[in-house]
């Protein structure tokens, strides 16, 4: 039984039909990369299963050993509650909030988890009094990524988080996924194809809305091919 | 010297009701996107509801003004909060509902006061000590006017405490930058919106009160044409900040009193020239989008 089942969600922002009934499922442990050309509906899909655009279709959860969740009828804070991480794309720091208020508003009960978020990113610490708007793309980058580690979320939902990054971080923010894969069950939006091969286990691609493609990560991304036709990049390149 | 130090501290008087009601007004847009046009009425029924208390009550003027402001500021923010919860909340994210919502408010509001109170306007209970004056660099002011000022910095300090060092207030500040990413970390922002209406409709009946001290009597016109300066002031000062909206207000009100002196009754031309010239040089306002 997987994690997470999405079935036949629909989207629609203003007049375009944006999710075209993308069905697709994430097994527990790993990490899965959504891929897909830009705009074709990679973000909203993340979105949706969020609740944080209106939505129709099925985003089933399922714990071991738990009954299901159906989370489309329900509000956004009550799906992250059932232990969801989001990291946005373009981060969405509290720019006038220091980087402890960031880290504070995202506590969510007694046992966050500031070790490993220090452990990870040592520059959060010696930041803590920083305004999370003054700081570099890369350093909002850590702070929207320990926002989501700070909990114990089973699953984390990661929107291309090396957007704009500078080599050095996005190895750093790689090492960090890889990280936050030993504790929980990643699903991730991500252009970088070097950074995918490095962490992901299996990938959903995305076309036109649609999904086109899902399985094992290696039996696309060693096919230069099928990673040309279906993505529109050389496998293995930097996009 | 001695007339302007009457108009400086009166305008700062003038500027303080100014800042109650506006501050409310600011976070409730800042936070909800809500342009709140019953706004004015939750000072009108705190007015009312201090008066009415106050008819029943025993004790001298203070302990009638006192008591009665007590009940004012409950009703306030408990009608505000309901409002929230009744009219705002099933009309979320659907801004031109809510304005036609809000505007019907305030008319029914407005309405039932003159229903149940009548439309004339009825003495407010002042103690003596309020009406006597101070003698400040020759200028004789009346007390009533540090009492408005001193109110209006207690709330800006205590509304800052609030936002500053609690966990609403953390997330109202993240809420006025950004609402989605606060439900995005798990956190239900609605309770946020309910106990920013309160808020906002507690302060709103302190102004209704310190407006009732102010003129000496209370109407059912009140709130509505204290919330047109109210909305001025939220403008220049940028919604969402509370830092901005006192500055903003303490300008409205000291600009109105000086033009109305100085240029024989030009006063409200002079706030709107005031708020013309805000939006051409910074259209943003004075401190945008960032509740501090």
């Amino acid at each position: 039984m997987a994690l997470i089942s999405v079935r036949d969600l629909h989207v629609y922002l203003g007049e375009s039909h944006v999710l075209q009934g993308v069905s697709f499922e994430v097994e527990e442990g790993g990490v899965t990369a959504l891929l897909g050309r830009n705009g074709v509906g990679k973000t909203t899909t993340l979105r949706a299963m969020l609740g944080l655009v209106p939505r129709r279709g099925s985003v089933r959860l399922q714990f071991k050993g738990g009954a299901g969740e159906e989370l489309v009828r329900a509000p956004t804070h009550q799906i992250i509650r059932r232990g969801i991480g989001y990291v946005p794309e373009d981060r969405d720091v509290f720019a006038g909030l220091t980087v402890d208020e960031n880290l504070r508003l995202a506590e969510r009960n007694g046992n966050a988890r500031y070790e490993l978020v220090y452990e990870l990113f040592p520059e959060l610490k010696t930041r803590g009094a920083q305004k999370a708007g003054t700081l570099s793309g890369g350093q909002q980058q850590m702070v929207a990524i320990a926002r989501a580690l700070l909990n114990e979320n089973p699953i984390l939902l990661v929107d291309e988080p090396t957007k704009g990054l500078a080599p050095l971080l996005v190895t750093e923010v790689a090492a960090a996924l890889e990280r936050a894969a030993e504790l929980a069950t990643v699903l991730l939006v991500e252009q970088n194809l070097a950074v995918v091969q490095r962490v992901a286990t299996s990938v959903v691609v995305v076309d036109g809305g649609r999904v086109v493609h899902s399985g094992p990560a290696r039996e696309l991304l060693d096919s230069p091919e099928r990673v040309q036709a279906m993505l529109g990049v050389h496998g293995g390149g930097h996009r | 010297m001695s007339t302007f130090v009457l108009l400086t501290i009166t305008g700062l008087g003038l500027g303080a009701m100014y800042f109650l009601i506006a501050s409310g007004l600011s976070l409730i847009y800042g936070l909800m996107g809500v342009l709140n046009f019953a706004h004015g009425a939750f000072l009108t029924v705190g007015a009312y509801v201090t008066w009415w208390t106050s008819t029943h009550v025993g004790g001298g003027p203070g302990v009638k003004l006192l008591v009665g402001a007590l009940a004012g500021l409950a009703v306030g923010a408990l009608l505000a909060g309901l409002v929230e919860l009744v009219l705002i909340r099933p009309l979320y994210r659907r801004h031109i509902e809510q304005v036609l919502v809000t505007v019907g408010l305030a008319l029914a509001l407005g309405a039932l006061v003159q229903a149940i109170w009548g439309v004339d306007a009825r003495a407010f209970p002042v103690p003596d000590w309020m009406i006597d004056t101070t003698t400040i660099l020759g200028a004789n002011i009346a007390n009533d006017r540090f009492v408005e000022i001193a109110a209006a910095v207690l709330v800006f300090v205590g509304l800052t405490a609030f936002l500053r060092y609690t966990r609403f207030g953390l997330i109202i500040r993240a809420g006025v930058e950004n609402r989605a990413m606060v439900t995005a970390l798990g956190i239900d922002v609605r309770r946020a919106f309910t106990l920013v209406f309160a808020l906002g409709g507690a302060v709103a009946a302190l102004a209704g009160v310190l407006s009732g001290v102010y003129f000496g009597v209370v109407d059912p016109g009140r709130g509505t044409s204290l919330l047109i300066f109210a909305f001025i002031v939220v403008v220049i000062g940028g919604f969402g900040s509370i830092g901005g909206t006192a500055v903003a207000a303490v300008a409205v009100g000291l600009v109105q009193q000086y033009a109305n002196y100085y240029t024989t009754g030009l006063g409200d031309l002079a706030v709107v020239l005031l708020l013309a010239l805000v939006l051409l040089l910074k259209p943003e306002g004075l401190a945008p989008k960032v509740a501090h």
